[in-house]
This record gives C-alpha cells, structure tokens and sequence, in this order.
C-alpha cells in the first residue's frame, strides 16, 4: 500500500464530526486561508482525519485552517487559521429532500 | 468552562439490518432500516458504529447507494477488506436482525440534487462506484434527463458492482452512458486493452469541458487526484470537479 | 447508550496483557498525522537543543549517528486507544545528548520538521526513559513512523514522543504544544488515563 503522498482525505471525511458542532454542513462554505488568502471549498482542502483530533489545512500552503478535538466531554475547535468561511444558499439549505 | 451548547446535533440512531444482498464476491449491500431517518441527498453518507463488548468502538463511514425516499430506509454497500476490521463483519458476519449505531446524513459537498440541470459526469474508482450510484438512482427515480455519463474503473470483470442495473440503464432513452476501464482483467471479447484510466480514456468517454459538466469523482486518494488532474488537463475548470477520497486503496477498512 | 454489536471483536488482541485503562492491543502499527509526511532526507536533518535565544547543542545526521545508541524494546500506547507491546528500536537516549549540559530549566517543547509541538518536563525524558530513535523493527525508521528520527518517551502517551524530530527548546515554564493546546492534558500518563485536559 504506498499511500505515502496521500495521507490527507477530502472535508467529506471529517463531515461527521463537524455536524456534531454546526447545524449546517460546512464542508461545502468557502474558506479563506489566513496565511495565504486562498480561498477555496472547505471540503477541498487537506483535511487529516487520522490523529487524536481533526486537522485542516490549505491545500496551497498546508497552514492550518482549522483543528478540532472531541474529548467525549467537551469538544474543541481552532479556526484561527481561516479568515472567513462563506456560506451559500446552498449548505444553509441542506435537507433530506430529492 | 464548556459552554451550553448542544451537543450531538446528528445525533446517534440505531439501525436494523432488514435485508442483504450480495452484489459480488467481496461486496454486499446492506439495507436498513432507520426510525427517525429524516432523508437524504445522493452522495451523502453515514458512519457506522460498532462496539464489542467489553466496550471497544469502530467507526467506518459508508455512502449511501439507494436513492432518496422517504421510507426510512437506506442501501449501504460494503467492499470487504482481507485487512480490514470492519468490513468482514458487515459482509460476512452480520444477518437480518442485526442492529448497529448509525448517524447522517452526512456531507453537503458531494451530492447531486435532481433540480441540477448540467450535464454531469461521474468517475469511480473500485467502490467509489457507491455514491455515485445513488446519483444515477436519484436521477432515475426523479424521471430525469439530465444527461449522464458514468466512467467506471475496476480491477476485474467480477468486481463490477450494480453491473445489470448499470446495463439496463445504459439502454434506456435517456440512458446513462457507461464506460468501463479493467485495470487487471478485461472481460471475454472487451475491444478495448487491460489499463488504468488514462488521458485517452477521459478524451473518450467523458463529457468534453465544453459542455460545462459537473464532475464526481470518487474513489482511493490516489485514483482520485490523478483523475481530477487528468479532468482538469483536458479542459474542466476545478470548481466544477467534485471529488471523494476514501483514503488509501487497500487502507485497513 | 451503546448497542453492542453482536459477533464484532474488532482487531484487538487477548485481554490478559496488562494494559494502561481503557486501552486495547493492536497487532498492526497505525498510522496518525496532522499533516503531510515530511521528507528529510539525512543530509538535510539536524537536532537542535536551544534555549529560546541561541542554539546550545547541535547534531548533524553524521555526528548524531556517531553518539552512542542501544536496542530498546518497549511498549506504546495511544491516546486514541490502541496500544502496542513489545516494539523494537534502536536509539540514542536522551542523556547522552543532555550530557554536560547546564541548564536551570525544567521543561521542554519538542519540535518535529512540519509544525508539531509537545512539552515535557525535563526530568521525564531523562534517566534512560527517552530516546532519539533512527531504527524500527530492525530496519531504518519509515519517512510515515517518523524517520529518520523520531522521539521516543515510551511512559507517556505517544503523542508526546514527536515524529520528525527535529530538536528541542529548554522552557522554565511548562507550555502546552500542539495538542496539549486543544484539549490534550499536560502531561499524559497513560496509567492514570490522562488523556484530556478536563479530567
């Protein structure tokens, strides 16, 4: 298995984790890098799901855009590495309709 | 101090296993049933919990395969793993009766809704196929005209999945287009040679950048970002390319 | 209220091991990162020892592997629950590289290539209980289990031993790093199940 130059996965696979804080899936908002000023569809950026927390980072410079912890008792979130996140009518639509 | 926030806002449910289905050797598709489902979007998935007794806990997320409705029940198709830790269970183990924790609908990035009007193109990558067959199911269930093209790589004939469903769909009027890349073994009789999706391949069989497709693909990582290079190199602009990376091909499932 | 998955066992070994609470045996050795691997290659790699201001000590990979190492088997345990019994490693123990320093501090920040961080009180990487270790099961350290080097510090949590490491800053005051920032506790005792800042 040489995964090696793959270790990230897409903002899907953190999804289920970030619906346990915002009420609305925000894998599909904008997300502007505060280092580099990239922005790009959360979902798009590197996300590293394999670590004792959650771990984001820009696609373009690899800062961190954002980390988040589930202690079971509380959970934690650092987003100070995103300047904004933008929302569409889209992600604040989301439903179970076809 | 943590705040009063409420926590769990997707929340935990239980899921009743009422039907199982083998699609082939290694892959099953598991239907459940699930109380309070409040529906879902094509390409949403949910994760799956197990926990041993004595306490341990797995968790696994799995695209949803059927199409949205509203019966409260949903397809899951897993891909067994020799390795793996949790997908023997699902496609060896488990039987009708059978419960498991569930949560979702997960993920808004990654889905197609049936009031999309492009045409769309939809790349899989072994069982990268999962979401976006409940794309085509959603667009078939809606009577849609949308039209789509579906370019489907796996290592061998037998590993087809939804095989005769795809066929007949591909001679429907409008049809779902379908075309097959075999990385290890060609069917009897296939015009075209062993090999992994190449250039000439998507100049092919895929919608040309053109006509302004949205692209799904899904699959391993690797499979996955060599496609949307490919995609991109032939013309599509990246923010119509919508990807889904499973991890690792072969990582311990 | 968890509903037991009947017939699951999941990939945990036999319980009689004795193991730190809460944790089960894994026969694999996961993988977990927060970021890309990093690729040093040995002609690059360095191990800083500062105190904040200046450099005091300071190893390329030829002197460092030039310093006296030993086999080392020891067990390790994850905070995300997995534990491994019985690994081997080749490694150079961190008294070697502390020896004749002076130093009034009591705590040190790790630092991996990448931007991982973690803290530890001095005396806990001392006494033969922390190692730079180059080599794995035999083999040179994998770029993806840290290598070249990675720090070793088998009593705490893993978290606390650094992939890529790339050197240390000696702190008067304890400061949290990378995880230990977000909710991690402090300082990690897999045997009194320190796992969380709030327990």
């Amino acid at each position: 298995m040489n995964s090696q130059s793959y270790s990230h996965l897409d903002g899907n696979a953190a999804a289920g984790e970030l619906n346990t804080i915002f009420a609305i899936d925000i894998t599909g908002a904008e997300a502007q890098c505060a280092q580099c000023g990239t922005t790009r569809h959360f979902a798009e950026n590197r996300w590293y799901v394999k670590c004792p927390g959650i771990v984001a980072r820009c696609s373009e410079c690899r800062h961190i855009l954002l980390r988040l912890v589930n202690t079971g008792e509380r959970l934690l979130l650092d987003c100070r590495g995103m300047g904004y996140l933008a929302f569409g009518r889209t992600e604040t639509e989301i439903r179970g309709d076809n | 101090m943590a705040g009063t926030t409420v926590l769990g806002r997707v929340k935990w449910q239980t899921a009743e296993v009422v039907d199982l289905h083998d699609e082939t050797e290694t892959a099953r598709t598991l239907t459940l049933a699930v109380d309070d489902w409040p529906g879902h979007v094509s390409g949403q998935h949910v994760d799956v919990r197990l926990t041993a007794s004595g306490g341990y806990t797995a968790v696994r997320s799995y695209s949803i395969a059927s199409a949205p409705n509203l019966d409260g029940r949903i397809d899951i198709t897993v891909e067994r793993l020799a390795t793996g830790e949790v997908s023997p269970y699902l496609t060896q183990e488990v039987v009708v009766g059978d419960e498991f924790e569930l949560r979702g609908p997960i993920g808004g990035w990654f889905v197609w809704r049936s009031d999309q009007t492009e045409p769309i193109q939809l790349v899989a990558g072994g069982s990268g196929i999962v979401p976006l067959m409940s794309m085509i199911r959603s667009r078939e269930l809606a009577n849609s005209s949308v039209p789509f093209r579906l370019l489907y790589s796996v290592r061998e004939p037998g590993a087809m999945i939804y095989q005769k469903e795809l066929e007949t769909l591909s001679i429907k009027r409008p049809p779902v287009l379908v075309d097959y890349a075999f990385t290890r073994a060609v069917p009897k009789g296939w015009p075209q040679p062993l090999g992994r999706v190449n250039r000439d391949l998507i100049a092919r069989v895929t919608w040309p950048a053109t006509l302004n497709a949205t692209c799904y693909v899904c699959g391993p990582t690797s499979f996955v970002e060599t496609v949307a290079d490919m995609l991109i190199a032939a013309g599509h602009q990246p923010d119509r390319i919508k990807t889904e990376r499973f991890g690792a091909a072969g990582g311990t499932k | 209220m968890a509903i037991i998955s009947r017939g699951f066992s999941g990939r945990r070994g036999t319980a009689d091991a004795k193991l730190p609470p809460g944790q089960y045996l894994t026969t694999d050795f996961p993988v977990l990162s927060a970021g890309p691997t990093p690729r040093i290659s040995p002609d690059q790699w360095e191990f800083v020892i500062t105190d904040g201001r200046s450099s005091l000590k300071r190893w390329n990979w030829k002197s460092f592997r030039e310093l006296p190492s030993e086999p080392i088997t020891v067990d390790l345990h994850c905070v995300t629950r997995w534990s491994k019994l019985s690994t081997s490693w080749e490694g150079v123990p961190l008294d070697v590289l502390l020896a004749d320093l002076k130093t009034d501090s009591a705590y040190a920040m790790f630092h991996s290539y990448g931007d991982y961080t973690t803290n530890l009180p001095l005396k806990d990487v001392l006494n033969r209980q922390a190692w730079i270790a180059f080599k794995y099961d035999g083999a040179d350290l994998s770029p993806e289990h840290g290598g070249p080097a990675r720090h070793l510090v088998p009593h705490l949590y893993l978290w606390k031993s650094a992939k890529w490491v790339r050197g240390m800053t000696l702190m008067s005051q304890d400061k949290p790093g990378f995880w230990e920032g977000l909710g991690y506790h402090i300082y990690g005792d897999p045997w009194r199940e320190q796992r969380y800042s709030d327990e």
